[in-house]
């Protein structure tokens, strides 16, 4: 067992994460400096010589506490071997701590070179003091700082000491990328041998001693409240010790164990005030989306003027669903209110929120909360939410004693929040040769950021500038954003509004080409032809890269030999989270339906941290897509969520998995995101495939609903 | 409440629970064997996979009266004297992502290999399909399972 999964399950009494952080950061001139090295919260050395990084974003299968390490690692010309992982719990050292947005590498990978540097430069300064040389006399290598000239070296434990001395310098040089040791290598994660024996400590594994579980009973309608409720029957189940309201919307069931508590819920009898909500179906608000359609949006992105082009007009109007994330661990937290101190154990992307959600709701100051962060079973931006933590913290209040809340499948099913339902109108103007002049996308679909109350920047949600720019540089082309309102409560899904802007763009781009007459892949190349940059708020999409990644994804499918009978390829490619990606999908149809064999795709990224890990991702990005694709659909009858477990909200099995091979552009350009952009072009590769398989257009999902 | 007695990875384990307690939560609550997971309570997502009696099983719509007197293995039982060739082959393939799934996949997995030491492929996706995973590793899963095969993973 790592120290680290040690350390989350013996995690009851001993201060993991954030308060150890604190603890070894000293600010320079602290007292028992000469006993640890730490010139920043990311890093502790001792003299024996462990090698402590901590990692302060959140573990959910994405191999943060693998990657980050790594970018820190290589700057400090440490022995990956003798390095130990922390995780960081809610802080004030390290900013942000939302692990979202395919940003964790994104943005720390800078702060992280500099952490590594700036240690390694006082190693350097350190052994050259002890040996009285001039610094450009030793060099860093694998955790040692050496002297050729005298054939010596120092490990970086023995020069703690004298390294904690120092001042810590501002500006340090950073390696090049044609250097790299770690950064680029396919290490091995450091969590797998603690996943593989049933070791990890997942959030629902977590047992503090005196611990009681809760399930709670929350509104069948979403946004009821609860009436009155009735516990004589649940009181009368072997081990329930407590029920009561939780907030206006929920009763929770406590008891010594999980079973007990669902038990004790089962047999609840809760009277519910439904509210305004018992009439919403998911007809009504894609009939919404259609009526706000006729409204004159935002222009997210604007070149030429593409409603005064003349030529061939072309339009069509594609929808997706809500859809729900549906990680394999379910919600849960477990708490512990001690009057002045509330201490949480959560598996969760934000900690920070955590902390000040239930410092709010329980009356406390924010630093009176600690949250700890354990390892998640998936996350998928479902775990951007934090319910669960304030449930959790309310009932461990209201009971007076330890509490684990754990939420069923179907709990999460049906009170989760979900990825917008929405609604595209793409028109273009084809030229005499079928290619595009003008183009215009209009998306429709309710704002998630907009529902949740948080800030818009010029009326913008502000995931569109990551996830809903433009692919080609055609002149005149138009990207418009109408902003519809629901009640049906909306989070942020893996690639979020990405996955709709491509869906409905890389469909209606092979149309285009069918109507052009055009192979797909040599209209989109075609449309790449010219090197161009695409401005786009804080981003610049260069259609170089795209061509690049269409390129190498177009050779690596073979695009130019023929398939064997029966078998049809379909294309896509899309840029978000300032990485681009293109994939080719093939399939045969068995009985009407799409079976995929095989997908090839490629990713141009910058920089590649780990290429198992980046692997990993575009792999199991893939088929969380293609579920999307074939089945995701949340639909909303009389106020209630219908679907409840993955009998009827089904992910992808074995059986309907493709091989996917997967190839990344060399780059020594900054890395950039790599977690969601793999999603979005599945989905309308596949239905191009099937277009070419059926001459059958595909415009709304789940393909087969 | 009824007491039951069972075997759990070889030791005699007695416990006084309801009898109609699924057989996950006694592991997981009673026996603080965690390393087998809650994902559906309804047998759908296989992560709650154990062996009884040499037999892979949904634990979580097995009530404990079910088993008892029968032999239960879960993953903590798993290569007692040292990693499984599965678990070698997990590591050596890196599949886990989350891994939150993981320890079912690879329970679903050894109840095929004891029986059929050089699976198909078919066979494979037939003795997996029972076993979700959201993070996508089915295919870095049948490479494993391939893997330790090789290496004689009916161990």
């Amino acid at each position: 067992m790592s120290p680290l999964s040690r350390r989350e399950f013996v995690g009851a009494g001993i201060a993991a994460g954030t308060g150890l952080v604190i603890g070894f950061y000293l600010p320079h001139g602290g007292g028992s400096r000469k006993e640890s090295f730490s010139p920043n919260a990311y890093l502790r050395i001792t003299p024996d010589n462990k090698v402590t990084i901590v990692v302060a974003r959140s573990e959910m299968g994405q191999g943060v506490r693998t990657a980050l390490p790594m970018i820190l690692a290589e700057e400090l010309e440490a022995d990956w071997k003798l390095i130990e992982i922390e995780q960081a719990g809610a802080s004030t050292l390290f900013g942000d701590q939302t692990t979202g947005g395919s940003a964790s590498i994104r943005t720390t990978w800078d702060p992280m070179r500099k952490a590594g540097a700036i240690a390694r430069e006082m190693m350097i300064s350190a052994a050259a003091l002890t040996w009285g040389v001039p610094r450009s006399a030793c060099t860093a290598e694998n955790g040692h700082i050496k002297h050729a000239a005298a054939n010596r070296s120092l490990s970086y434990g023995e020069l703690v000491s004298k390294a904690a001395t120092l001042p810590i310098p501002s500006d340090v040089p950073l390696k090049q990328s044609k250097d790299y040791k770690i950064v680029g290598q396919r290490l091995a994660r450091v969590d797998s041998l603690a996943k593989v024996t049933g070791q990890a400590g997942f959030g629902i594994d977590l047992r503090i001693p005196g611990m009681k579980y809760a399930v709670l009973s929350r509104s069948p309608v979403i946004g009821g409240k609860v009436s009155n409720f009735d516990d004589k029957e649940s009181k009368k189940i072997s081990g329930v010790s407590y029920v009561g309201k939780v907030g206006d919307s929920a009763v929770a069931v406590v008891a010594d164990s999980v079973w007990g508590a669902m038990e004790g819920r089962r047999v609840l009898n809760v009277t519910w005030d439904e509210g305004a909500n018992k009439d919403l179906n998911t007809a009504a608000v894609m009939a919404s989306l259609k009526q706000a359609a006729s409204k004159k949006g935002l222009n997210l992105y604007s070149a030429g003027e593409p409603a005064k082009v003349s030529g061939r007009h072309i339009s069509a109007e594609y929808s997706l669903p809500f859809m729900a994330h549906a990680p394999m661990e379910p919600g849960n937290c477990t708490a512990h209110f001690q009057g002045t101190k509330c201490e949480l154990w959560a598996p969760t992307q934000v900690p920070q929120d955590c902390r000040d959600s239930v410092a709010t709701a329980i009356g406390l100051d924010p630093d009176q909360v600690k949250v700890n962060v354990t390892l998640m079973g998936g996350g998928f931006g479902r775990r951007l939410e934090h319910d669960y933590a304030v449930e959790a913290a309310l009932v461990s209040k209201a009971m007076n004693g330890p509490v684990k809340v754990i939420w069923t499948r179907e709990d999460d099913m049906r009170s989760s929040t979900y990825r917008p339902a929405s609604l595209h109108q793409l028109s273009a103007t084809l030229d005499g040769s079928g290619l595009p002049v003008g183009l215009t996308h209009r998306i429709v679909a309710p704002s998630i950021s907009g529902q949740k109350g948080q800030p818009l920047p010029n009326g913008v949600d502000p995931d569109l500038p990551d996830e809903a720019g433009p692919v080609y540089g055609i002149s005149n082309y138009l990207i418009e954003y109408i902003q519809a309102e629901t009640r049906v409560p909306l989070g942020w899904m893996r690639s979020v509004y990405a996955l709709q802007a491509a869906f409905a763009l890389e469909c209606f781009i092979d149309e285009l080409a069918v109507a052009a007459g055009k192979d797909p892949l040599k209209y989109r190349l075609e449309l790449l032809a010219k090197d161009q940059d695409l401005s786009y708020f804080t981003t610049t999409w260069h259609t170089t890269r795209m061509r690049g990644v269409l390129q190498l994804a177009a050779e690596k499918a073979g695009w130019d030999k023929p398939l064997p009978a029966g078998r049809f390829r379909g294309v896509a490619c899309f840029g978000c989270f300032a990485s681009y990606m293109a994939e080719v999908v093939e399939i045969s149809m068995e009985k009407d339906q799409p079976r995929v064999h095989r997908v090839v795709a490629v990713v141009d990224c910058g920089q590649v941290v780990n290429p198992s890990i980046l692997e990993q991702q575009i792999q199991g990005g893939i088929v969380y897509g293609l579920a999307n694709a074939l089945r995701a659909k949340i639909t909303i009858e009389k106020g209630r969520v219908v679907q409840g477990n993955f009998d009827d909200y089904p992910p992808l099995r074995m059986d309907e998995t493709p091989g996917v091979e997967v190839y990344a552009v060399p780059s020594a350009e900054a890395p950039t995101g790599i977690g969601e952009p793999s999603v979005p072009p599945i989905a309308p590769a596949l239905c191009n495939a099937i277009y070419a398989a059926t001459k059958k257009r595909i415009r709304a999902l789940p393909i087969l609903s | 409440m009824a007491d039951i007695t069972l075997r759990v990875n070889g030791s005699e384990k007695k416990v006084s629970v309801p009898p109609e307690t699924p057989l996950l939560w006694v592991l997981r609550d009673t026996l603080e064997l965690t390393g087998t997971k809650f994902g559906c309570g309804a047998g759908l997502c296989g992560a709650c996979t154990v062996h009884v009696d040499g037999n892979a099983i949904r634990s979580c719509t097995t009530p404990v009266s079910q088993v008892a007197g029968k032999s239960v293995a879960t993953i903590e039982g798993l290569g007692a004297n040292g990693l499984h060739a599965l678990q070698q082959a997990w590591i050596a393939e890196e599949v886990p992502q989350c891994g939150y799934c993981q320890t079912g996949q690879i329970m679903s997995a050894a109840a095929l290999l004891a029986k059929t030491p050089n699976p198909t492929d078919d066979q494979i996706t037939q003795a997996m399909n029972g076993n979700l995973c959201r993070c996508g590793t089915y295919e870095r899963i049948r490479k494993a399972v391939h893997r330790a095969a090789g290496n004689g993973g009916a161990r």
